[in-house]
């Protein structure tokens, strides 16, 4: 038994421990999010955070992901209440087969959590690592600038802290 | 007229023998009067397939709405599409429709969802059965209440009269009311009066897709589901001559493994057992002697060698000013893959008697009729349901993983089956969109208008899609294999490799012939667009070659040429809204314009757009990029920018980075790293979209309509920014460096 820590819940899995995190999550889980496109670490479409980094579960063994904080697409928000990237990639209609999406909502997200108001060339940069074969790219920038843009928005809202001399 | 652009010299050289089987095809507008001329009106869109009002719209006595199609949702949107157009017709919420798609125990057949017809064949039919479904239950209501249909109008799912009087749909459907032949003429609303179709509604799979729900294929999780892989051969056509499962059987999980000749699968209780028992298997599988492939650097060469049926496609002649000048140019156009993200995947289950297959392929009912002739079992004993993939671009290895998961459901009856290829697999193993060359030549007068056009395109077929059981790998594979049917040319007014490749412009004198290949040394088949890609890449290249030859701006030079209406004001909102104009750009950078109307019946698009070419590197960037197109009656707008969007950053894709490569035994693009395509880093700068509306026409569809244009434009682009003309697809760094001698 291997105890994960997935989406803030422990799960105790029986899969043999070099089995790639992304089997365990889709078929011991049964969580849809993190989805197998090459298996080779190329396109990104099993992106999921671990410890607030984007990896690619389809090569990450779960042997060395005990103790570790890993967060799933199913980790941000629900349908009826999506997280503001969720949210953003709604509004921007940012998909067409929405195939890659989990994958570059998971990758956008470790982004913005680092660093909520990054530049145009910065995620584009970032997001290299993630292929959308749909040509759906210049709305998933626009969702993830409207996301960042929602956040910084909420932050400006948020009450000033005191700064203490 | 000059002689033929393939000289018959060269062509007996190359061709050895010859095919000669010279047809002159139906003109688009020719086959549309011989349709119109029939005596009876045709019923519309996919009636003519599908009579029956019910076979399209049902409502229950509790009320509830469902439409079918037979089409599939391929993430081009159609599912919302359907709704809005339903619900438009039945004067109801979009959200109040339910839609069921495309399987073979409950939709009309439709045969393939493909050549962006889905609005034009689906959503006709559906809105015109709404419609038609509309007006019965007016008619029930009317005699039910003794009011004239005339007083009585529908209204949020219920007939209602002019005392405010209603009653529910449910309650006037007893009796199959609805189980009526489809009339020729439905009253459509007026497009004033339209209330759904024109808004850019959200689409209704959006959600789950981007919150976990269960969106495809490969997340469908059955009762006892198990999960397999399957062994490819080590090349085309190689045989398996032994392998030694003893030890395999043993390992963790694994439940079967299945052996019928050449095919070779294994079964596991869990995933990634299936794939460690595939990567055992695939070493201890030993094959005979592999395929002989063309020599990849003379493939051009060795398709001109292959022999190849001549069809004439356009043949116009009338007077005209002598040419002054004359301009030749030739063509080409790599293997290039649909390179779907989420490999081909099916699940099949076989309970003994009966199977069911659920698969992402385009087409159940043929998917249905060759994995029962694969089977040997009646077509009644097989269900194909839909369920989306990734998003598919045509024919990619989506019937095979059916065909994969058929054959190991029934080795291992009462378990469903799930199949997903490996990326090495779907890259192998999924049939390209073919190579093509095309050979230009045309005139110009005096005063650099033109005079004559002479076009002439060779390509293997663009459809290698089931039916026939002989066309899914498995069964090529199996000890009595199924060999695949004889390939086939396509037929105008849609075309296949001859798709597109007359041009849309008013041209005096205009030859233009296709010469189809019915060999494939590489396994081919649709990829979206078909041959359509290839032709408006080559003829908007012409067409920029000729403008700048006649001195003319290329859109005024385009203006000049086209007399269609809808055409010239998409050329016109293109170049407006881009700002174009011909003053040069500063050094390496250029732009570059292009349009076509897809298969010459469908959606209109110009595509303008500027590009900067490093000098040192060779490598193309886009900068700002726009389009207008016009698809009919538009229901969701922003539904169509999406589409073109992705259909001009997925062109730039091919047309800057990508071709199949190979050596004289198997392919070698088998994964991204040996078959790149565009990343974030590359995409353009902007991709702006303009749909012009057309109230009151016909629905054209769009999925297709933008690559062509965005080749072409991207190609006259890179010209505007070097001064030189690259006619070899990709415009790859290395091709673009060695044009420009640095
Ligand atoms: S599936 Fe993991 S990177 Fe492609
Ligand atoms: S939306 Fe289809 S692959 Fe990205």
């Amino acid at each position: 038994m291997i105890t994960l820590n997935v989406n803030g819940r422990s799960r105790d899995v029986d899969d043999a421990p070099n089995t790639p995190l992304l089997y365990v999550l889709r078929d011991t889980l049964e969580l849809n999010g993190a989805k197998f496109g090459c298996g080779l670490g190329q396109c990104g479409a099993c992106t999921v955070v671990v410890d607030g980094k984007p990896v690619f579960s389809c090569l990450t063994p779960i042997a060395i992901l005990q103790g570790r904080k890993i967060t799933t697409l199913e980790g941000l928000g629900t349908e009826d209440a999506p997280s503001p990237l969720q949210r953003a990639f709604i509004e921007e209609q940012a998909a067409q087969c929405g195939y890659c999406i989990p994958g570059m909502i998971m990758r956008a997200h470790a982004l913005l959590t680092g660093n909520a108001a990054p530049t145009d060339a910065e995620i584009r940069e970032h997001m290299n690592a993630n292929l959308c074969r749909c040509g759906t790219h210049m709305r998933i920038l626009q969702a993830i600038k409207r996301a960042a843009r929602g956040m910084q928005a909420a932050d400006a809202r948020a009450p000033a802290q005191e700064v203490r001399p | 007229m000059n002689a033929p652009v393939f000289t018959p010299s060269r062509r007996n050289v190359l061709a050895g023998a010859l095919i000669l089987s010279f047809s002159l095809r139906a003109l688009p507008s020719l086959a549309q009067d011989q349709d119109n001329a029939a005596s009876k009106p045709p019923l519309p869109g996919s009636l003519k397939r599908a009579p029956m009002l019910d076979a399209w719209i049902r409502i229950d006595a509790d009320g509830v709405i469902t439409a079918f199609t037979g089409k599939c949702e391929i993430g081009q949107g159609i599912r919302t599409a359907l709704m809005q157009v339903a619900a438009e017709e039945l004067e109801v919420d979009p959200h109040a429709v339910h839609l069921i798609t495309a399987d073979t125990a409950r939709t009309a057949n439709e045969g393939f969802t493909s050549g962006s017809n889905s609005m034009k064949d689906s959503a006709t039919a559906i809105r015109n059965a709404a419609a038609q479904v509309r007006e019965i239950l007016i008619g029930v209501a009317a005699e039910r209440l003794g009011i004239a249909a005339d007083q009585l109008h529908a209204q949020s799912g219920a007939v209602v009269g002019p005392d405010n009087r209603r009653i529910a749909y449910g309650d006037l459907v007893a009796g199959d009311v609805l189980h009526v032949t489809a009339q020729p003429v439905s009253k459509l609303k007026s497009p004033d009066a339209l209330k759904m179709i024109g808004q850019s509604m959200p689409r209704v799979d959006i959600p789950g897709k981007v919150t976990g729900g269960i969106a495809y294929v490969h997340d469908l999780r059955l009762p006892g589901m198990v999960h397999a892989r399957v062994v490819r051969p080590s090349s085309y056509d190689a045989r398996l001559l032994s392998v030694d499962t003893s030890g395999i059987e043993k390992m963790p999980g694994v439940m079967k493994i299945v052996r019928d000749g050449s095919f070779l699968g294994v079964i596991a209780e869990r995933e990634f057992q299936a794939i460690a028992a595939m990567h055992a298997l695939t070493v201890a599988a030993k094959w005979d002697v592999a395929t002989k492939l063309p020599d990849e650097g003379n493939i051009f060469g060795f398709i001109e060698s292959l022999p190849a049926e001549e069809h004439v496609i356009a043949d116009k002649h009338a007077d005209s000013a002598p040419g002054t000048r004359t301009l030749e140019a030739v063509y080409h156009r790599p293997y290039q893959m649909h390179g779907s993200i989420g490999p081909s995947c099916a699940v099949a289950s076989f309970d003994g008697d009966a199977l069911t297959v659920w698969s992402h392929a385009q087409g159940m009912f043929p998917l249905r009729k060759g994995i029962a002739e694969m089977l040997h079992l009646p077509d009644e004993k097989v269900r194909c349901i839909h369920m989306e993939g990734a998003g598919c671009y045509g024919h990619n290895g989506a019937d095979d993983a059916a065909a994969d998961a058929a054959l190991l459901a029934c080795a291992l009856p009462g378990r469903p089956v799930r199949v997903q290829w490996m990326r090495e697999q779907e890259h192998q193993w999924e049939p390209y969109g073919p190579a093509m060359v095309s050979r230009a030549r045309a005139s110009l007068d005096i005063a650099g208008n033109i005079v004559d056009w002479e076009y002439e395109v060779r390509s293997n077929t663009h459809s290698t899609r089931p039916p026939g059981a002989g066309q899914f790998l498995a069964a090529r594979h199996l000890e009595q294999p199924f060999k695949p049917g004889p390939p086939r040319p396509g037929e105008q007014p849609d075309g296949a490799g001859d798709r597109n490749s007359v041009p849309l412009y008013a041209l005096p004198n205009v030859r233009v012939g296709y010469q189809f290949v019915p060999d494939m040394p590489l396994r081919v088949s649709a990829l979206r667009g078909l041959g359509a890609y290839h032709n408006i890449f080559a003829i908007e290249s012409f067409m920029d070659e000729l403008a700048i030859a006649a001195g003319a701006d290329p859109v005024e030079f385009r203006l000049r040429h086209m007399q269609e209406k809808r055409a010239r004001k998409v050329i016109e909102t293109a170049a407006q809204r881009f700002g174009w104009s011909s003053a040069s750009m500063t050094e390496g950078s250029g732009r570059g314009f292009a349009f076509a109307r897809y298969k010459n019946l469908g959606a209109y698009c110009a595509v303008a757009l500027e590009v900067d070419v490093e000098h040192e590197s060779g490598r193309v960037r886009l900068g700002r990029v726009v389009a207008a197109v016009d698809s009919g009656q538009a229901v969701n707008p922003n539904g169509i920018a999406n589409q073109i969007q992705g259909g001009i950053v997925q062109s730039a894709s091919w047309t800057l980075y990508e071709s199949v490569r190979f050596n004289q035994t198997r392919i070698l693009s088998q994964d991204w790293s040996t078959y790149p395509i565009l990343r974030f880093g590359n995409v353009p700068e902007s991709v702006d979209v303009h749909v012009v509306d057309a109230p009151g026409e016909p629905f054209l569809g769009t999925g297709e309509a933008a690559q062509g244009p965005a080749a072409a434009a991207i190609a006259n682009a890179v010209t505007n920014a070097t001064g030189t003309r690259i006619r070899h697809l990709p415009l790859s760094a290395a091709r673009v460096k060695a044009a420009i001698g640095v």
